[in-house]
């Protein structure tokens, strides 16, 4: 490898990604993939963490001791997700407690879908339904990515999330089958996070700036526009079959493209939000900061108490 | 009071414990000093609030009015509630939490080894179950305890003032009346008086490891045992019964 040159590498690598082959952590690569990687991976990781939040919010006031313990599995699964991806971007050079700085100083991004409040208790069945099922929707594809690692994450985070997906839809669908004041809790939330739920698969297609090189890196596998799509004629169904209205006029049945048709998406607040005008994004970087400044003394004491432990154990 | 009365006493107790501590550890939920702890802590709320469950069914079918486990977590009364003061009061910082933890985790594995000779049946298999989580959540909270007292200066004064200002709930984890007497005699109770001088010697071993000191000279707080709690209850309760209150009788 070392007399090659850089496009003769560039060349070799590309290749191997045409014919499908994984790319390893000592495997040679361009610094735009790495830096792509690094950038989308740890993105996914604070989306797992910030996530830990609104839902959070119920797990101190959950309806019941079911509800509570597997809102609580849930939380922690999205812990681990974090844990799983933080671990994958290490493996391209990045340092966990570095990208969370980023984070908690507002530079790096996280899925704005968390920028939203999560106010009734259906939200935890609304999020489960709609955003762990447009995660999977999202990452699936990334299971057959061509950054080994990642895609090794992906599978184990994409199991869980469909159980998540599987969960949420159990809550709403209770609510839909309920009372009326819990058929209304359903109603209202679905109308919240309708819209916001088909932003997290990003700006149309003709508007994204990373689509096409990340495609042809195999590190995205089907476009924005293509998951969005795929993603509305999944749910909308299952939104029937519990008689719940999807908050959108413009909704209706293709037949010749055998698909939905959906209104246009008001990409004005999505950008507003992505922008850190959201309705929580202050309270959700706040939280964590908080986290972090708060367990400071902690996290020092951890390490010095490592550091005696060795110096007694060496001498 | 017949047997079945001090068996949902008795039972109802330890629920409660289980109950209230895993709602303040899942109050931690997203907001750990880092992200293992985020998980571990998450992780011990989920068996509290497992074993709450199971024994919380069990008091329900001792009771024997038609209640449900959810019925008795979420529609009692404050003075309901049998829980020891220890595990209600809040969590504080994350060595106040790891230090009530601690207190409480040397309590219950000693106490679940007991509970596991019950002649209760199902009491000993709840405990069994419960005791393997117990034994991990005591090496977890003794390890930070052990890792705060011998760590920094700051974190050594802070996990002491914790473990001074907690002493004085310690002692009501072996409180003990005429429902223990009853059912130490039909061999279901624990003998808490017994099991006293372990959990002092067994926290004295871990303090001692991590070079801090056993208060002296505390008063010891009670009430919780008998229905008379703190004034941190109430809001625990509000919070944990809101929907149950503000929606009743609706299934979730
Ligand atoms: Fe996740
Ligand atoms: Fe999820």
């Amino acid at each position: 490898m070392k007399n090659l040159s850089l496009e003769e590498k560039e060349r070799e690598f590309q290749a191997k990604i045409d014919a499908d082959q994984k790319i390893e952590p000592n495997d040679w690569m361009p610094d735009e993939y790495r830096k792509t990687l690094i950038r989308q991976i740890s993105q996914h990781a604070h989306s797992e963490i910030v996530g830990m939040l609104p839902e959070g919010n119920w797990i101190t006031r959950a309806p019941n001791l079911r509800r509570k313990a597997v809102l609580l599995a849930k939380v922690q699964d999205e812990a681990g997700h974090g844990l799983y991806l933080y671990s994958a971007a290490e493996t391209l050079g990045s340092d966990r407690e570095k990208t969370i700085d980023d984070l908690n100083a507002g530079i790096a991004k996280y899925s704005s879908i968390f920028n939203y409040p999560t106010v009734t208790w259906a939200d935890m069945g609304t999020i489960g339904w709609l955003v762990d099922g447009a995660a999977i929707m999202n990452q699936v594809p990334l299971c057959r990515c061509s950054y080994g690692p990642y895609a090794r994450a992906m599978v184990r985070v994409c199991k869980e999330e469909s159980f998540h997906q599987r969960q949420g839809f159990e809550i709403v669908m209770k609510l839909a089958q309920g009372t009326p004041e819990q058929k209304a809790l359903a109603q209202e939330s679905l109308n919240r996070w309708w819209w916001p739920a088909l932003m997290m698969f990003g700006p149309n297609d003709a508007n994204s700036k990373h689509t096409a090189q990340s495609m042809k890196w195999k590190i995205k596998r089907e476009t924005n526009d293509e998951l969005r799509q795929k993603f509305v004629d999944i749910t909308v169904p299952q939104a029937e079959m519990i008689g719940l209205t999807i908050p959108d006029a413009d909704l209706k049945w293709n037949e010749e493209r055998q698909s939905y048709d959906f209104g246009a998406i008001n990409w004005d607040e999505f950008m507003n939000v992505v922008q850190g005008n959201g309705p929580c994004n202050k309270e959700r970087i706040a939280a964590r900061r908080e986290a972090k400044e708060n367990g400071l003394w902690v996290r020092e004491a951890a390490n010095a108490f490592a550091e005696k432990r060795k110096a007694r154990q060496a001498s | 009071m017949n047997r079945e009365q001090a068996l949902f006493e008795y039972t109802l107790r330890i629920a409660d414990d289980s109950l209230i501590l895993g709602h303040r550890v899942s109050e931690w939920c997203g907001h750990g000093p880092i992200l293992e702890e985020d998980i571990a802590m998450t992780n011990i709320a989920l068996d509290l609030v497992g074993q709450a469950t199971n024994f919380l069914e069990y008091a329900a079918k001792v009771d024997g009015k038609g209640k449900t486990a959810d019925d008795l977590a979420f529609l009692r009364y404050d003075r309901d509630y049998r829980n020891a003061l220890l595990v209600e009061q809040k969590n504080g910082h994350f060595g106040d939490t790891m230090a009530r933890q601690f207190f409480f985790d040397v309590f219950r594995k000693l106490f679940f080894e007991g509970l596991t000779k019950s002649t209760d049946e199902t009491l000993a298999a709840i405990a069994e179950k419960s005791l393997k989580e117990t034994k991990y959540h005591l090496k977890h909270s003794s390890e930070w305890v052990i890792r705060l007292g011998d760590g920094t200066e700051e974190s050594h004064q802070k996990i002491q003032e914790s473990i001074n200002n907690l002493w004085r709930f310690t002692e009501e984890l072996f409180f003990s009346n005429d429902v223990d007497t009853m059912l130490l005699e039909s061999g279901i109770a624990v003998d808490l008086n017994a099991l006293y001088p372990l959990w002092k010697s067994q926290v004295a071993h871990v303090l001692a490891e991590a070079t801090l000191e056993i208060p002296s000279g505390t008063f010891q707080q009670k009430g919780g045992r008998t229905g008379f709690h703190s004034e941190h209850l109430g809001y625990l309760l509000a919070e944990m019964q809101y929907m149950q209150r503000a929606y009743p009788g609706m299934e979730w």
